[in-house]
């Protein structure tokens, strides 16, 4: 009972350790992780999507989105949101030919479409407030002002991030550690974007509708 | 640090044909929407906001595959299966809060704050 | 007038009112307290420990450090809970007709507020996660977690909320809005001092390390076990860290939005949890209960995973059912996350709503049962050692399963209807808490401290804290759960009825009892630190089946000297059976992480940001989370994070080992 084992021959060690490693560069893991914690973020996203949805009638007699909305400003951020994805997309593809200083544009060209996305979004803020449309006027406001503007913290994180970069590729050049990073990066602001068509679809879009 | 660190990306990053062919329909079904809400072509409200999620959810798919890189192959599927167990949380997430609360404002709420807004 | 405006400048709406000077009870803790701080840096300072405490601690990215810190913030921060207990139960044993008791309302509400939320999020989650750091990478057979700086920042963030929460005590008020800061009760209009604001910001610092820990713990189980570890090979204990925090991961961004919602509210007066202007106060409760249901799996998971590594050993055989076990972890997994609004059936969602959530929560007793029953297979005809922690496993299961079918009383909509909120609830909650992962933890305790530090706990005391324990629970919770089913309601300070006084005079008694077992747990690790030599262990001392005995006790700092090859489910069982043995030359340099005091550094900053914001002095929180950015920044720049121990280090530290008799 005690052994449930078939008997067998006592083996030699190399059956049972490592002897001979090859030592793996630490962050193995880090790719996964990463994508990981995104996943959690994509969740605290649901949760100010739930929160937006049982809400998103709630007017308290303030303004509804159709009279707040302004769908071409929503298009040009949107387009800007985009092109800063694709132009992410080329700096990856030179990143991973080695060209740092192509990289470098690349990065920071998706700055400048990020930067400009965040200029939109806080236009179209100060133009709401100025109308009287502000976070605490009602719980749809409120909902509407912390789902935006979570994204746009965000993306302004992305910013300081990209900046971050440009000074540690300046620094060391395309080194793993760099490449991990960029790609890491990379999979956070991908997944801006599809945050940001959940946000200009049941926000913007079917609020037009209502 | 050390030279295997060089492949610990393996899993390419996409082509730039692979991120032109994703930018191209992305923009389109940005487009689409957008422009069947601006003019409400399809005439009906409800058809519209069907055909308007209906495409941000394609859209969503084409992110993944395309920006993402999502695939089977990625890290042993691991990827893959996280973002399938985030799909179905966030589903739950968002379809029970809304059903519950539904619900909850359907019986108890008999003032009908979660009417139209006044004046609309 | 000018002086005012400068004292709130710099202060916030701290004032000499905020210190409870005037109230005995608090002032005499905060007395003690402070004494016993003193003398503890007195004698860090006394004995020059500092520059130790710093070098092999607080900057410490070892996951057996980090996991035994963990350990030591539960257990100081389950003392502190447990007297909030006593003050309670003593409260209720005497609050009749017209006798007030001795606590006055607004201090009763802080203590039964502080209770939960510290038993849930500071002893709970601590011990639950410092077992897994501890043991998981030994199991799998790994040096080190995937991220272990971010594993020393994850504790030190969860003691940053730990302070807070102890702060509050003595600065301020806590929260009375019960252990998940209930709104409207928690709105600003409602609870305009700091109590809201404490709990928010102690949880929301704790909560991002417990994601940030989960995270790591799940990334280290995918990519780091041995080489031929399939995931079925994998221990329960693994699978179940895995499942957990899993759990964990898809949990606590909803709870971090739903804080951050209310302190939208507190703080910039937005309406999502209001009562007026749209506001939706129930959406709280839905948020914070999708957190809140599938978090009682995030802890128990782990101890079921105990008990199965347990049962297992002390019988002698292999967990019977293993594929099953893994499979019924995987269902509660998911299931967990469709019964939340059970603990909302009153609030008006209708049949339709109540009769899924009802169905689905007493669905997932049965992977439960699964478990039980598996467990019951595994010692059937095996050579049963009753030792310590197999006692907790016999305890557990006939104390759990009465836990498991109140609640399955309870997952009946129109039975909920009468016992919702009622003390039958809190008895039913406190059953399977306690009888599940409270002894849990006792037995894991028991099972790996000898492996964490190479001589085993004094069995006399632990069997006094034992039966304290065990008979204390059941003398303190079985008269809760009888008035509870005669109807009386929770959170309750004062009572009309005499004929319930006797009940709670026996509850009292038990809670007096638990005390016992705590006491004697407290002298059973000072027993055997005193009697170190004479408990001394090998490295494998139960005759254990996992990789962690394959090591000596305590382990070398990287572990394993080779990395395990793992041919079967239980490998070191395997791997004694078939006679391998660790090779004893031919040592290689070991690649390791560094020592970081950033996790430290940075948790000191987000504690002082936390205390700024509850006071309103923006200044300084504008400060603190500036600092915060560019130390994380400049953090990021440090690109030597690793270093390698020489071969000769490893031979001569595994040498010792031969040679001072470990076999």
């Amino acid at each position: 009972m005690a052994n449930a084992h078939p008997i067998s021959e006592p083996s030699p060690a190399s059956a049972f350790y490592v002897t001979e490693e090859e030592h793996h560069g630490s962050g193995g893991g880090t790719l996964l992780g990463f994508w990981i914690y995104l996943m959690s973020d994509a969740l605290i996203f649901a949760t100010l999507f739930a929160t937006y949805g049982v809400v998103s009638t709630n007017y308290a007699g303030g303004p509804g989105p159709r009279q707040l909305f302004e769908l071409p400003l929503v298009a040009v951020n949107t387009a800007m949101l985009l092109l800063s994805s694709i132009t992410y997309g080329m700096a990856m593809i030179d990143m991973e030919a080695g060209r740092k200083r192509a990289t470098q544009i690349w990065l920071a060209i998706t700055a400048l479409f990020g930067a400009a996305f965040i200029a939109i979004e806080l236009y179209e803020f100060s133009n709401l407030i100025a109308e009287g449309a502000t976070p605490q006027r009602s719980a749809f406001l409120s909902a509407f002002f912390t789902l935006v503007g979570t994204h746009g913290l965000h993306v302004t994180f992305g910013l300081i991030w990209i900046a971050v970069m440009l000074v540690q590729v300046a620094q060391r050049g395309l080194v793993p550690e760099n490449r991990r990073r960029l790609v890491c990066l990379g999979m956070f602001w991908h997944l801006l974007d599809v945050v940001w068509i959940g946000v200009f679809t049941f926000v913007y879009l079917l609020g037009a509708l209502r | 640090m050390s030279p295997t660190d060089a492949h610990a990306h393996g899993h390419g990053h996409g082509s730039s044909r692979g991120y032109l062919i994703g930018f191209g329909l992305s923009a389109l079904l940005t487009a689409v929407p957008f422009w069947l809400v601006m003019t409400g072509a399809l005439g009906s409200v409800q058809a519209t906001a069907l055909w308007v999620v209906g495409l941000a959810f394609v859209q969503i798919v084409v992110h993944t595959l395309f920006f993402l890189h999502v695939n089977t192959r990625a890290e042993g599927g691991w990827t893959l299966l996280a973002l399938i167990f985030t799909v179905v949380i966030v589903a739950i997430v968002i379809s029970g809060s809304l059903w519950i609360m539904y619900h909850l404002n359907a019986n108890m709420m008999h003032m009908g704050s979660g009417g139209p807004p006044a004046g609309s | 007038m000018f002086e005012q405006s400068i004292w709130k400048t710099v202060f916030g709406r701290l004032t000499w009112e905020s210190f409870p000077i005037h109230e005995p009870i608090l002032l005499g803790t905060f007395i003690v307290v402070a004494l016993l701080g003193a003398a503890t840096l007195g004698a860090v300072t006394w004995f020059r420990l500092w520059g130790w405490l710093w070098r092999e601690w607080l900057t410490s990215v070892d996951h057996k450090k980090i996991g035994i810190m963990y350990m030591i913030l539960g257990i100081i921060m389950l003392l502190r809970g447990f007297a909030d207990a006593l003050m309670m139960r003593a409260q209720q044993a005497i609050a009749f007709g017209a006798n007030q008791g001795y606590l006055p309302a607004h201090h009763y509400d802080q203590i039964f507020t502080a209770h939960g939320t510290i038993m849930i999020f500071f002893v709970a989650i601590p011990l639950i996660v410092g077992l897994v750091n501890y043991v998981m990478p030994l199991q799998i057979g790994a040096r080190d977690v995937a991220f272990p700086f971010l594993n020393s920042l994850s504790f030190w963030l969860t003691v940053a909320g730990a302070i807070l929460v102890m702060i509050s005590l003595f600065v301020g008020e806590f929260s009375r809005a019960g252990w998940l800061n209930y709104v409207p009760v928690a709105n600003l209009e409602n609870s305009p001092d700091t109590g809201p604001d404490y709990y928010l910001w102690a949880l929301q610092i704790a909560g991002v390390g417990t994601t940030l820990s989960a995270i790591n713990m799940v990334t280290t189980i995918i990519k780091m076990r041995a080489p031929g570890m399939s995931m079925m090979k994998m221990p329960v204990f693994c699978w179940t860290a895995l499942c957990s925090n899993v759990l964990a991961i898809a949990i606590f961004p909803v709870l971090t939005g739903a804080f951050a919602l209310l302190m939208l509210d507190r703080y910039v007066h937005t309406n999502f949890f209001t009562n007026d202007l749209g506001g939706s106060p129930m959406m709280y409760w839905n948020l914070v209960w999708i957190w809140g249901h599938p978090e009682v799996y995030v802890l128990v998971l782990p101890v079921f995973g105990i008990f199965s590594e347990i049962t297992s050993t002390f019988s002698g055989k292999r967990l019977f059912g293993y594929s099953s076990m893994v499979y019924a972890t995987v269902v509660i997994t998911i299931l967990s996350y469709l019964v939340w609004l059970h603990h909302f059936f009153t609030m008006g969602s209708g049949a339709s709503v109540n009769s899924f959530f009802g169905i689905a929560t007493m669905v997932i007793s049965i992977p439960t049962g699964a478990k039980i029953f598996n467990w019951l297979f595994t010692m059937y005809r095996g050579r049963i050692r009753f030792e310590l922690p197999m006692m907790w496993v016999v305890a557990f299961m006939l104390t759990f399963v009465v836990g498991g079918m109140t609640g399955v009383l309870l997952a009946v909509p129109p039975a909920d209807f009468v016992l919702h909120n009622s003390l039958f609830l809190v008895a039913h909650f406190h059953n399977v808490i306690i009888g599940g992962v409270v002894f849990g933890l006792f037995a894991g305790m028991t099972y790996w401290f000898p492996k964490a530090f190479g001589f085993k706990l004094d069995p006399f005391w632990g069997k006094v804290s034992f039966w304290g324990w065990v008979i204390g629970y059941w003398v303190a919770w079985t008269p809760i759960y009888v008035v509870g089913l005669m109807g009386t309601t929770r959170r309750v300070r004062h009572f009309d009825d005499p004929t319930l006084q006797p009940w709670f005079m026996v509850a009292a008694i038990g809670a007096v009892i638990i005390l016992v077992g705590i006491l004697a747990f407290v002298i059973q690790i000072a027993v055997s630190i005193k009697n170190r030599d004479k408990l001394r262990v090998t490295g494998d001392p139960w005759d254990g089946r996992t990789l962690e005995w394959a090591i000596p006790s305590p382990p070398p700092s990287y572990n394993f000297a080779f990395t395990p090859v793992v041919h079967d489910l239980d490998a070191w069982d395997d791997m004694k059976a078939r006679g391998a043995r660790a090779p004893a030359g031919g040592f290689k340099a070991i690649h390791m992480p560094r020592n970081t005091g950033a996790g430290v550094i940075m948790s000191a900053i987000a504690l002082v940001l936390g205390f700024a914001m509850i006071w309103y002095m923006w200044w300084l929180a504008a400060l603190s989370l500036a600092v915060l950015l560019i130390y994380s920044i400049a953090h990021t720049f440090n690109y030597d994070r690793d270093f390698f121990i020489p071969a000769d280090d490893v031979a001569r530290e595994e040498q010792a080992r031969l040679a001072g008799g470990e076999a």
